[in-house]
């Protein structure tokens, strides 16, 4: 009997992986096999996005798809390229070895892509090379001896073109067909690069070379000294002009409607804690996960655009000067920009950052970014305590403080990130940036892309959120205020209760325990301080109007002291549980969320300190 | 000695060597993995905004943004 075929087998779905250098189409390749059906998680224990595909061939073979982060060499700089490097070797902790690998090259560089796909050859493993975007070599006036080349690297090799369906068919077809035996090495010591120059110079022709191309001409205006700058700037004005004027009315609308689908769910239920528990824990939770998603999705959309298109990595060469002051790479930019509408987004669009240290420290200080949620705070007490009168002739005193609570918050995040990326890991850190041609984005990747950020912001952040604010009414609930009480019912809850007893912690920066007791439903979500406080001055007022009662309550009631303190701690404090929740999600690590918890916590509160007692010193206040 | 980082916008060179700073320079290697090799042309193709750092070079069909520290190691000959 003939030893048992790999379809005979109890499994017989073929477990195959896509290599390739990044921006060779791989993932564009991934997403034409599998179309919907991929699975995205991370790899074990590390921040790398894992992703997994599954198809069937023409003929119905069954097959799982490992999409490998993208590489240049098996000789790896980063987690991205270790879990590459791993799987391919066999030596990965989780996954097993792929039975094939697709090692993706792109036509349009082949000196690049050769090199790496030589050093897969030495692996063992077999290999089908599929030979992407031979339509824009072909454009380029290029030509390739497909038949040459094969034989000589001695692995099969399939023209594909990932933007289109027919485009991946052959290499559908060639997966029918039995697994090609591993290619043999190159003769050991072999220098790769002679190796590559060999194969092109003897298998392409290139009737381009030397012609201007497409991103010559692009990129003599984009990376223009002036005009780069300029085209960013209009970029960067358009993006966030469409995060909040499409997401806002969105955003209006998907408020209202879930208040009002909640009173329309819950009106049968009698008035008690049942009805407040799901009112006030459960929907007013789920509402706030909604109410983020346009917000997210449109960020991304513009994100996702730029990353396929190729202009991402032009601004973050334009950006690398600036943000090499705070010790980080032009990569940073967009994520910290992004914070300045919700620190949630931010944090999400990390993920474009390649290098670890430099993602761990943006998603760090990106809470530093004043948020959209602090505004209504600021705009409170700016209102209550700093007189309405203009300084220097032109300049409102009112609109200088918030621009200073803004200045002082970027200052901090710079002194922050520079303190966090000296120290040990001072050695030099590179840029070493591909600046990959332009492409037009590919509609189906984008929908993609948006889908997987959209179910993992709802499932893995969304049960966070819902939790925690259900664990915070309940604090804020109970116990229930006795019978004929007088006082806010907050004040006879845990919630209450803890307030007061943080008041010997927090008398020192000036907080009373009014103060104390709104910060704990304000960790929902900042703008919540502001109808909390309301409620514990027992305004009995709807949210709406709560500023205006509050005004003139706080002005007679705080010291301009107390107020400016409480100011420091919002440009600092993580007072918003959402952060910390999706900052657990994407830097998989509880430390790292109660270290940046703890200094965020300790920097509001030597701020607060600070300017509680130098405000009292200048006033004279007792 | 004539390095990358000093090469004129707009000119060609040639590579001569890749320089270590230090013993087994992971910045060298990966030059060297991306290509920066012995007998290949560069050109900077744009400088940055600020000081013209970093620069973007094309090398063969790639091009690749370098801050200049990094282009300091790619040691340069004239084309013939």
């Amino acid at each position: 009997m003939a030893s048992p075929t790999p379809s005979l087998q109890a499994d017989s779905t073929l477990h195959i992986a896509l290599v390739g250098n990044p921006n060779c189409g791989k993932t564009s390749l991934f997403n034409q096999l599998t179309g919907s059906r991929q699975k995205v998680a991370n790899y074990a224990g590390v921040t790398v996005e894992r992703k997994e595909g599954f198809f069937s061939t023409p003929q119905g073979r069954s097959i799982r798809v490992l999409d490998l982060p993208g590489a240049y060499s098996l000789s790896s700089t980063s987690p991205d390229e270790d879990v590459t490097r791993d799987v391919c070797l066999g030596r990965h902790r989780t996954e097993t070895r792929p039975q094939l690998l697709i090692g993706v090259v792109s036509a349009t560089n082949l000196r690049l892509h050769l090199r790496f796909l030589l050093e897969l050859r030495e692996l063992g493993v077999p290999i089908i090379v599929a030979l992407n975007m031979m339509d824009e070599a072909k454009r380029n006036g290029m030509s390739i001896d497909i038949a040459g080349l094969e034989r000589d690297l001695g692995m099969p090799i399939i023209p594909v073109i990932s933007l289109h369906k027919q485009g991946v068919q052959p290499l559908l077809e060639a997966l029918d067909r039995p697994v090609p035996p591993p290619p043999a090495p190159s003769p050991s010591g072999a220098d790769l690069h002679a190796e590559v120059r060999r194969l092109i110079q003897t298998y392409v022709t290139d009737r381009s070379a030397g012609q201007e191309r497409l991103v010559d001409r692009l990129d003599r205006w984009f990376l223009h000294p002036v005009w780069g700058p300029v085209i960013l700037l209009v970029v960067l004005f358009v993006m966030f002009q469409t995060v909040f004027a499409w997401a806002q009315p969105l955003m209006d609308a998907l408020e209202g409607g879930i208040t009002m689908l909640g009173e329309l769910l819950l009106r049968p239920l009698p008035d008690g804690v049942l009805k407040s528990l799901l009112a006030d824990g459960v929907i007013a939770g789920a509402g706030m996960v909604i109410v983020f998603l346009p917000q997210i999705l449109i960020l991304f959309l513009w994100i996702l655009a730029l990353e396929e298109s190729g202009y991402l990595p032009r601004a973050a060469f334009l950006l690398d000067r600036l943000m090499a002051l705070a010790g980080l790479s032009g990569r940073s930019f967009i994520p910290l920009l992004s914070s300045f509408a919700c620190a949630i987004p931010g944090i999400m669009a990390a993920r474009t950052i390649q290098n670890p240290r430099d993602r761990l420290v943006t998603i760090l200080i990106a809470p530093l970014m004043t948020c959209s949620a602090r505004l209504p705070v600021y705009t409170l007490l700016i209102g209550a305590f700093i007189p309405h009168k203009t300084v220097l002739g032109v300049l409102g005193l009112q609109g200088l403080v918030l621009f200073a609570l803004y200045a002082v918050a970027i200052v901090s995040g710079v002194i922050a990130a520079r303190i966090m990326t000296r120290g040990v890991k001072s050695e030099e850190h590179p840029l070493l940036l591909e600046l990959p041609p332009y492409r037009r984005p590919n509609l189906k990747s984008l929908a993609l892309g948006l889908w997987q950020r959209a179910v993992m912001f709802l499932s893995r952040v969304g049960t966070i959120i819902v939790s925690l604010n259900v664990l915070l009414w309940g604090l804020s609930s109970f116990p229930l205020p006795p019978q004929g009480a007088t006082g806010a019912a907050i004040d006879y809850s845990l919630a209450g209760r803890i307030g007061h007893l943080m008041l010997t912690i927090f008398a020192p920066i000036g907080f009373n325990w009014q103060i104390c007791v709104s910060l704990i439903p304000g960790l929902v979500a900042r703008e919540v301080a502001v109808s909390a406080l309301a409620t514990v001055y027992a305004l009995g007022v709807s949210e709406d109007a709560a500023p205006e009662k509050l005004l003139p309550l706080l002005s007679s009631q705080w010291s301009i002291a107390t107020a400016l303190s409480l100011l420091a701690w919002y440009v600092y404090a993580p007072q918003c549980i959402s952060t910390l929740a999706v900052m657990r999600r994407e830097t998989r690590s509880m430390k790292i969320v109660l270290g940046a918890t703890a200094y965020l916590f300790g920097l509001a509160y030597f701020a607060a300190f600070v300017v509680f007692h130098l405000t009292k010193a200048i006033t004279g206040e007792a | 000695m004539w390095y990358l980082d000093t090469l004129p916008k707009g000119n060609y060179a040639i590579i001569d060597r890749v320089e270590e700073r230090t013993a087994a320079d992971p910045i060298s290697a990966r030059l060297c993995e991306l290509g920066f090799v012995p007998g290949e042309s560069v050109k900077i193709v744009a400088t940055g905004p600020v000081g013209a750092d970093p620069i973007a070079v094309t090398l063969g069909t790639s091009r690749f943004a370098l801050r200049k520290g990094e282009a300091a190691r790619i040691v340069l000959r004239r084309p013939v």
